[in-house]
């Protein structure tokens, strides 16, 4: 389980956030929701040990840490593949990182290709495949991080529509399948209506979270379920509410 | 592509051509300024002659390059590793590409002799610099979320640095080499200016004052397509490594 409490950052004089509480459970599906530049991804560096908070707490496990650095694995939205090496290889950076048995790891890997529609693709390099297969790579190598903990930086948000529907179905598959507590980070209402099972809508800076959604109902779900369009129509107001306060 | 060949080939056609009209109708002596045609027949013909002294030139341009690599990729990267030592030599690095070589020539003749340490040494003293400082800024050119990345993998420097670091580096590294292959010329034909006894420079000035204006240009030549050779030997090796681009 992953505790953030009382987390302040301040930069250059400006309370990015203050006193922030957060809470993911073992297995959970969280994501953050909120306009962009609101300080997600100040917290999520601090979390990855880009930066240091100025006061607050992170534990994991119950076991309080100064970052998640060696528990987490990070996918963002740029794929952050190496141009010099296959998808494979690409894949195994974290094995061959972190001194692991290669035989074993290789073996993972390939099981993970084909788990993730990247089958025939191994010896593909970066820039003959599309950014989809891009992004699917990059997944299987924040699966091969083998964390418990997965943070997600608006990872699809670079991908075309079509794309980015067949890829949440495999972000789905963290959780359901691979058994991982997720931390998301997204702009994309629908998608985390999809995927969440609590929401977290955040207000422009200083960063709070204005109000949780529990969303209990099973997965996959589809998107005209009308529970999920009710929910979507509120948040958007109260988003909108904001923007309109910010330029009032 | 084909449109820029055909530009180069005719420039040089074009100057090629006015030289040797030039030369034959104001009948300008061969020992003032000869026409490319006799300068291209000597440096054929008298190729046995130049053919050793282009060879010792050659070794020594590439026992420099050597040295420079042997000498340049380890401070490079040193420097890559601790910011402070890169502070504390950046000033002397500066310095020695603000002393002229030229000047320093008949000393290392003094000091390292006739033979070809003293050339060797001055290509590498050329060559040296635009290594170290592309190669240095290639690896800082790295894309801080690719370190953030291999920081959560929990990566050594060492790993980082093959894995990451280096191939990031290697177009500009490259990029450094073929200005250097191509200075080293300069550096070595220096070195045998100021006292030689084999090389082209050697030649040059020998020829140079026996009034062999055409054996001159014909070591020029020589020089020239041994500078162009290595840079495209250069280029070759370029597009062979980094396959990626």
């Amino acid at each position: 389980m992953l505790q953030v409490s009382g987390a302040t950052k301040i930069y250059n004089g400006q309370t990015i956030f203050s006193r922030l509480d957060l809470s993911v459970a073992s297995g959970q599906f969280k994501v953050l929701v909120g306009p962009s530049g609101c300080g997600k991804s100040t917290l999520f560096d601090s979390l990855t040990n880009v930066i240091n908070l100025d006061q607050g707490t992170i534990s994991w496990d119950n076991k309080e840490l100064i970052h998640l650095g060696s528990h987490a694995a990070y996918m963002q939205q740029k794929d952050l593949l190496l141009p010099w090496f296959s998808l494979m290889e690409n894949a195994l950076l974290p094995a061959k990182t972190g001194n692991q048995n290669m035989g074993q790891m290789r073996k993972r890997a390939k099981k993970l290709f084909i788990r993730l529609g990247l089958k025939g693709y191994e010896s593909h390099y970066p820039k003959e495949v599309s950014g989809g297969m891009r992004q699917r790579c990059a997944l299987v190598r924040t699966l091969m991080f083998n964390r418990d903990l997965i943070l997600l930086d608006e990872p699809l948000s670079a991908l075309d529509a079509i794309t980015r529907r067949s890829l949440q179905s495999l972000l789905l598959l963290l959780q359901t399948e691979f058994k991982k507590t997720i931390l998301m980070i997204t702009h994309d209402i629908e998608e985390a209506l999809l995927l969440a099972d609590e929401i977290c809508l955040l207000s422009p800076i200083p960063m709070v979270i204005k109000e949780r959604f529990v969303l209990d109902w099973p997965k996959p779900r589809r998107f005209n379920d009308p529970r999920l369009l009710e929910i979507k129509e509120h948040m958007l107001a109260r988003l909108e509410k904001d923007l309109t306060c910010e330029t009032g | 592509m084909k449109l820029a060949n055909f530009i180069a080939a005719a420039l040089v056609m074009g100057i090629l051509g006015l030289w040797e009209g030039a030369t034959r109708m104001m009948e300008i002596p061969v020992f003032i300024l000869p026409p490319p045609s006799s300068i291209f027949a000597t440096a054929i013909i008298k190729a046995p002659l130049i053919l050793p002294h282009a060879a010792t030139t050659f070794s020594e341009i590439i026992l420099g390059i050597f040295l420079a690599l042997c000498t340049a990729v380890p401070l490079a990267i040193a420097m890559f590793a601790k910011p402070t030592l890169e502070k504390a030599l950046a000033p002397f690095l500066v310095a020695s590409q603000a002393v002229p070589v030229f000047a320093i020539a008949p000393l290392l003749v003094v000091w390292l002799g006739y033979g070809i340490a003293s050339k060797v040494f001055m290509a590498w003293i050329i060559i040296f610099f635009p290594i170290t400082i592309s190669l240095l800024s290639g690896l800082k050119s790295c894309d801080p979320e690719y370190r953030v990345m291999f920081r959560l993998m929990g990566a050594s420097f060492y790993d980082t640095l093959i894995l990451l670091y280096w191939p990031w580096a290697l177009p500009q590294f490259f990029a450094g080499l073929r200005v250097g292959v191509t200075v080293a010329t300069i550096g070595a034909v220096i070195g045998e200016w100021v006292g030689a006894q084999q090389g082209l420079g050697f030649l040059m000035i020998q020829s140079n004052a026996r009034l062999q204006v055409d054996l001159v240009f014909a070591a020029i030549l020589w020089l020239t397509a041994m500078g162009l050779g290595m840079w495209s030997l250069v280029g070759f090796l370029e597009k062979k490594i980094i396959k990626w681009k």
